[in-house]
C-alpha cells in the first residue's frame, strides 16, 4: 500500500485531504464527525469581523438530470462568537492530535485587527493560518475578501502585517475573480506568505426561478452574485493552479489545491498539476463526510498501480506537459476510427461532425440501424466524435503523422508552408 | 366443469384487470428515465415506429420540463399516441430498436414516457393542435377505429368537415372493443376519442352500418371523398368437427363482452383452450385466467420461433399460469349434450417455409386429447368479405386493394387500416389513416 501521509508546510496529516474553510468546518460537531470519518485536516471556517448571514444561502446548477453540476453560496464568514470558535478549535485539537488544524482568517483592513486575530488564533495551538483573500460576496462590499485578493498591493500589505506576528505557517487563499492570479500570487509570495491555496469561489448566477423571475438563491425576492463551486469549476481551478505552479516566483511556495474536487481522480489531477495537498468542501456538502473513504482508497489503489510510494512522487508531473500553443507539434495528426463491433448506431458522432465539425463521417442508411464510417481524408482529429460516443473504446484516435519531425507554428511560418484549404 | 360467470370477488377482479403497465407514479421517475435517453440521431426507435414519432425529441422535452411540447411532438405524428403507448408491442417496435439493447441494457421505456406526457395532455385537455378554418369541404369516414379517427383528425386539422359513421354504439373500434381490459379501460377509450374530436370539425354518428343504414353510393354523392376504415370482422373458423358446440367462442366476441359488461357477468370455463398465439390469443387466455378459469391452455400449430406475439406478451400469459402447447393444431372438438367436453389435437412438426415466410406446420399423425369445457378461437380475423364483395371495390381475399396514395379503384374512395392490411397493430392503422387523409387532401384540392 502506498503511503498517503502528508506534510504541507510541515503541517502533518494522515492523508492529503483537508476540508476547506466553509460550512462543514464552522463548529466542533461537524469537525469531530469529519475527523471520525477520516479527514486528514480542516481549515476552520473564516474567523474575523462581525457579520450576519441571510436565508436562503445556496443554489445549484443541474445538468440533464445530473443534480448539482455546479453549486453556489452567498454565506459569509463565521457568524459565531470568536471566543466560542477558539475554544472549540482547542478542544478538537485535543481530541484529534494527529489531524491538521488550520484556521482561516479575515480581519478588518487594519494592521492591529490582523495582529490581534493572528495572535488569538495562535494561542489555540493551531498548526497554520489561511488568509481569506477570496470570498467574492458580502465581504467584498466592505473592502475585504476578494477585494483584497484582486489587488496585489493591498494583498501584499496584509500578508506583511500577518507575517510580522505569525509564528506558524501562513497560507494565502486567492480568488479566481481575476484575469490572472499571478500578480497577486507574486505579491503575497514576495510579502512572505509560506503557501498559497486556490481557488476560492467564482462570482456567479446559477439560474432564475422562471415563475417568480428571481435569480437563485432567493432572499425575500432579491438575490446577489454567489460564489460558484463544485464539479463545474474544476477545470478553471486546474488552470489557475497551473499558472502559479509554472510561474518562476509563485512556484517557490507550496500550493494547496481547491476547486470542485469530487473524486480521487480529481484529486490526483490537482496533485499532478502541482498541488501539495487538497481541500474539499462542496463534495462533502452534497454527500457528507463519508466520501473520504473512496478519495483515499481510490488514490491509494492508483498509486499502487503506478508504483508511487508517496504523494510527492507524482506532484507536478503533468506540469511540463502543459505548454504554449506555439510549441505544439503541427505534424502530429490523428484520425478517428469507429470500431463497428462496438458501435451501437446512435448516430451522435455523425450528427455532431456533420453539423458542427468537418463532415468527416459517412452514413450508410439501414433499417433501423445505420452504419457510420470515418472519411479519413476529411478527419482533422478533433476528438468530438469520440467525446460524444456513448461506448468507451468504440471510437479511437489513431496517429497518422503529417511529417516525421516535430514542427511548431513558428517554424511552419518561417518555412512558408501552405495553410489548409477546407 | 361448467362455463360460469362471477367466479371471483369484485375486489379480485378489479385487481386482476387493473393497468398491466402502470404509469410513472412520480414526475421524477419520468425525468430520470428521460435522461437515460442519449438522443440518437436518425433514431432507430423513430424508424421502427410506423407513425415515425420523433422519439428523441419528445423524450428530450420531458427532461427539459417542456411536457406540452413533448405531447405535441407525439400527437403531431400519432394522435392516438396515448392509446398506442398502452397497446403497442413496443418490444418489437421502438423499444426493441433502442440502442441500449445492443449494450444488453434495458431500453429507454419509450412507451411509458409517451404515456406520461400524452396522458397529462388528455387529463388537462391541452389544446395542442389547432384546426385550420373550415374550407367547406366534406369527407365521410366509415369506421371510428384507429384508422378512421386518425384520418378524420388529420382532415379536420386541415379545415375539412368530417362525418364519421360507426356501426357500434361507441367510437374507438378495436381500442374500445377488441383489446384486453388491463391495457386500456373503456373510460380511457372515451377520453382519447374526446380528445381527438375536441379540435372540432368531426361529427361521429354511431349505430350506423355501411351497407345497411347507408351505402357507399350515397356517401360518394353527399361528400367530397370517402375513407373506409372498416376493420375486420369475425374470427377465422377452425373448420373442424365440433366447432358448433356450445362453449366454442370467438376471441373477439369474448373480449367484446368483457369490454362491454361487468367482469363479474362474463362467463368463462373451468378448463379453457385458446387456439392461436397472436396478441388477441394472449389477451383471451390471460383474461380467461383472470376471470377465474382454473386451467388455460394455449395451443399453437407452429413452434415458439414462429409465434406472432412478442416475448413479453407471452411472458404475461406464462406469469398468469397459462399452459402453452407448441406444435399442436385442433383436430376435433368432442361434445356431450351439445357442450364442449374434449379437444383433440394433432401433434405437428415444422416443415418447409410457407408463404408467410415461416416454417410451416405439418401433421405428424399423432394426436392428444385435452379435457376442456371452453374453446376460444383466436386464429385471426376475417375481412368483411360479404360487405366488400357486394360493392364494386376491388379486393383481394376480402382485403381492400389500394394504390400507393391510399385510393381504392373507385375514385374518391380511400381506405386503410385492418380492412386493407388484414389486421395489424393500432399504430399501423393510425399511419394508414394519416396517409389516407393526406391523399384525400390532395384529391379534394387542399
Amino acid at each position: 500500500m502506498a503511503n498517503l501521509q502528508s506534510s504541507f508546510l510541515g503541517i502533518k496529516s494522515p492523508n492529503p485531504f483537508w476540508l476547506a474553510s466553509g460550512p462543514p468546518t464552522d463548529k466542533i460537531t461537524n469537525v469531530i464527525r469529519a475527523f471520525e470519518a477520516g479527514w486528514g485536516g480542516v481549515v476552520w471556517k473564516t474567523l474575523g469581523t462581525q457579520i450576519k448571514n441571510v436565508s436562503s444561502r445556496y443554489s445549484a446548477l443541474n445538468l440533464n438530470g445530473k443534480k448539482i453540476a455546479g453549486f453556489n453560496n452567498i454565506e459569509l464568514i463565521s457568524d459565531r462568537p470568536l471566543d466560542l470558535n477558539l475554544q472549540e478549535i482547542t478542544e478538537v485539537m485535543r481530541l484529534f492530535p494527529d489531524r491538521a488544524m488550520v484556521v482561516s482568517l479575515m480581519a478588518d483592513n487594519d494592521r492591529n485587527s490582523w495582529h490581534e486575530l493572528v495572535k488569538k488564533v495562535q494561542d489555540t495551538g493551531a498548526h497554520g493560518l489561511e488568509l481569506n483573500f477570496g470570498c467574492p460576496h458580502g465581504m467584498v462590499e466592505r473592502g475585504m475578501g476578494a477585494t483584497v485578493g484582486q489587488d496585489p498591493e493591498i494583498a501584499g500589505m496584509i500578508v506583511e502585517w500577518v507575517m510580522e506576528v505569525a509564528e506558524i505557517p501562513v497560507i494565502t487563499k486567492l480568488t479566481p475573480n481575476v484575469h490572472s492570479v499571478v500578480p497577486v500570487g507574486r505579491a503575497v509570495v514576495e510579502a512572505g506568505s509560506n503557501g498559497l491555496s486556490l481557488i476560492n469561489t467564482i462570482q456567479s448566477v446559477t439560474g432564475i426561478d422562471l415563475d417568480t423571475l428571481v435569480p437563485n438563491p432567493n432572499v425575500a425576492g432579491k438575490s446577489v452574485f454567489g460564489g460558484y463551486c463544485g464539479p463545474a469549476v474544476k477545470p478553471i481551478a486546474l488552470k489557475f493552479i497551473t499558472t502559479l505552479a509554472q510561474d518562476e516566483i509563485t512556484c517557490r511556495i507550496p500550493i494547496s489545491g481547491i476547486g470542485g474536487i469530487t473524486t480521487w481522480k480529481d484529486a490526483v489531477e490537482f496533485i499532478l498539476l502541482g498541488s501539495g495537498n487538497l481541500q474539499v468542501c462542496t463534495a462533502v456538502m452534497l454527500s457528507g463526510f463519508r466520501i473520504i473513504r473512496d478519495l483515499c482508497d481510490g488514490m491509494n489503489n492508483w498509486m499502487d498501480e503506478k508504483g508511487y510510494q508517496n504523494v510527492a512522487d507524482f506532484t507536478g508531473l503533468s506540469l511540463p506537459k502543459l505548454t504554449k500553443w506555439e510549441e505544439l507539434d503541427i505534424n502530429y495528426h490523428i484520425v478517428a476510427r469507429i470500431n463497428q463491433e462496438k458501435c451501437i448506431h446512435c448516430g451522435l458522432c455523425y450528427i455532431v461532425c456533420e453539423d458542427t465539425s468537418h463532415q468527416s463521417i459517412f452514413k450508410e442508411d439501414g433499417h433501423p440501424y445505420n452504419t457510420y464510417k470515418i472519411k479519413e481524408e476529411e478527419c482533422v482529429g478533433c476528438n468530438l466524435c469520440k467525446i460524444v460516443c456513448p461506448v468507451d473504446g468504440c471510437i479511437t484516435m489513431n496517429e497518422q503523422r503529417k511529417g516525421a519531425d516535430y514542427l511548431n507554428w513558428k517554424e511552419f511560418q518561417r518555412m512558408g508552408l501552405p495553410l489548409n484549404n477546407h | 366443469m361448467a362455463i360460469e360467470s362471477n367466479r371471483l370477488s369484485e375486489e379480485v377482479l378489479k385487481d386482476f384487470f387493473s393497468d398491466i403497465h402502470p404509469p410513472f407514479e412520480y414526475d421524477e421517475g419520468a425525468v430520470i428515465e428521460a435522461n437515460r435517453c442519449i438522443n440518437c440521431y436518425d433514431a432507430p426507435c423513430t424508424k421502427l415506429c410506423p407513425t415515425h414519432i420523433d422519439v428523441p425529441l419528445f423524450i428530450k422535452q420531458i427532461s427539459s420540463g417542456n411536457i406540452k411540447g413533448s405531447a405535441r411532438t407525439i400527437f403531431l405524428s400519432n394522435i392516438m399516441g396515448t392509446g398506442c403507448s398502452k397497446v403497442c408491442p413496443v418490444e418489437k417496435l421502438c423499444e426493441g430498436a433502442c440502442v441500449f439493447n445492443l449494450l444488453k441494457e434495458e431500453p429507454v421505456p419509450i412507451a411509458k414516457l409517451q404515456r406520461y406526457s400524452t396522458e397529462k395532455a388528455l387529463k388537462e385537455k391541452w389544446n395542442l393542435l389547432i384546426r385550420k378554418e373550415s374550407t367547406g369541404k366534406k369527407v365521410a369516414v366509415v369506421g371510428a377505429g384507429p384508422a378512421g379517427l386518425a384520418c378524420a383528425h388529420e382532415l379536420s386539422l386541415n379545415g375539412v368537415d368530417v362525418t364519421v359513421f360507426e356501426k357500434e354504439e361507441k367510437p374507438g373500434g378495436l381500442m374500445t372493443y377488441g383489446i384486453a381490459a388491463y391495457k386500456v379501460t373503456p373510460e380511457f377509450c372515451k377520453e382519447e376519442v374526446d380528445y381527438i374530436t375536441a379540435i372540432g370539425g368531426i361529427e361521429i354518428r354511431t349505430g350506423i352500418t355501411l351497407g345497411k343504414d347507408i351505402t357507399l353510393r350515397e356517401l360518394r354523392e353527399k361528400f367530397d371523398a370517402v375513407f373506409l376504415g372498416i376493420g375486420v370482422g369475425k374470427t377465422r373458423g377452425l373448420k373442424i368437427p365440433g366447432e358448433e358446440l356450445e362453449g366454442v367462442v370467438d376471441a373477439i366476441n369474448f373480449i367484446y363482452n368483457l369490454r362491454t359488461s361487468d367482469y363479474s357477468k362474463v362467463a368463462v370455463g373451468d378448463k379453457v383452450a385458446v387456439i392461436g398465439m397472436g396478441m388477441t390469443a394472449i389477451d383471451a387466455a390471460t383474461q380467461s385466467k383472470r376471470l377465474g378459469a382454473k386451467e388455460v391452455t394455449m395451443i399453437y400449430r407452429r413452434s415458439e420461433n414462429e409465434k406472432p406475439c412478442t416475448d413479453s406478451q407471452l411472458d404475461i400469459a406464462r406469469l398468469d399460469g397459462c399452459h402453452i402447447i407448441w406444435l399442436a393444431a385442433p383436430k376435433e372438438i368432442i361434445g356431450e349434450n351439445g357442450k364442449v367436453k374434449k379437444l383433440v389435437c394433432n401433434k405437428m412438426k415444422l416443415g418447409d417455409i410457407d408463404s408467410s415466410g415461416r416454417l410451416s406446420p405439418v401433421e405428424t399423425g399423432e394426436t392428444f386429447t385435452l379435457e376442456v369445457d371452453m374453446v376460444i378461437k383466436a386464429t385471426g380475423q376475417l375481412p368483411y368479405e360479404e360487405l366488400i364483395g357486394k360493392s364494386s371495390i376491388r379486393a383481394r381475399e376480402g382485403k381492400i386493394v389500394i394504390s400507393e396514395n391510399s385510393e381504392t379503384n373507385i375514385p374518391g374512395v380511400f381506405a386503410g387500416g385492418d380492412a386493407v392490411n388484414g389486421g395489424k397493430e393500432v399504430v399501423n392503422a393510425v399511419q394508414d389513416g394519416k396517409n389516407g387523409a393526406k391523399a384525400i387532401l390532395t384529391y379534394i384540392g387542399i
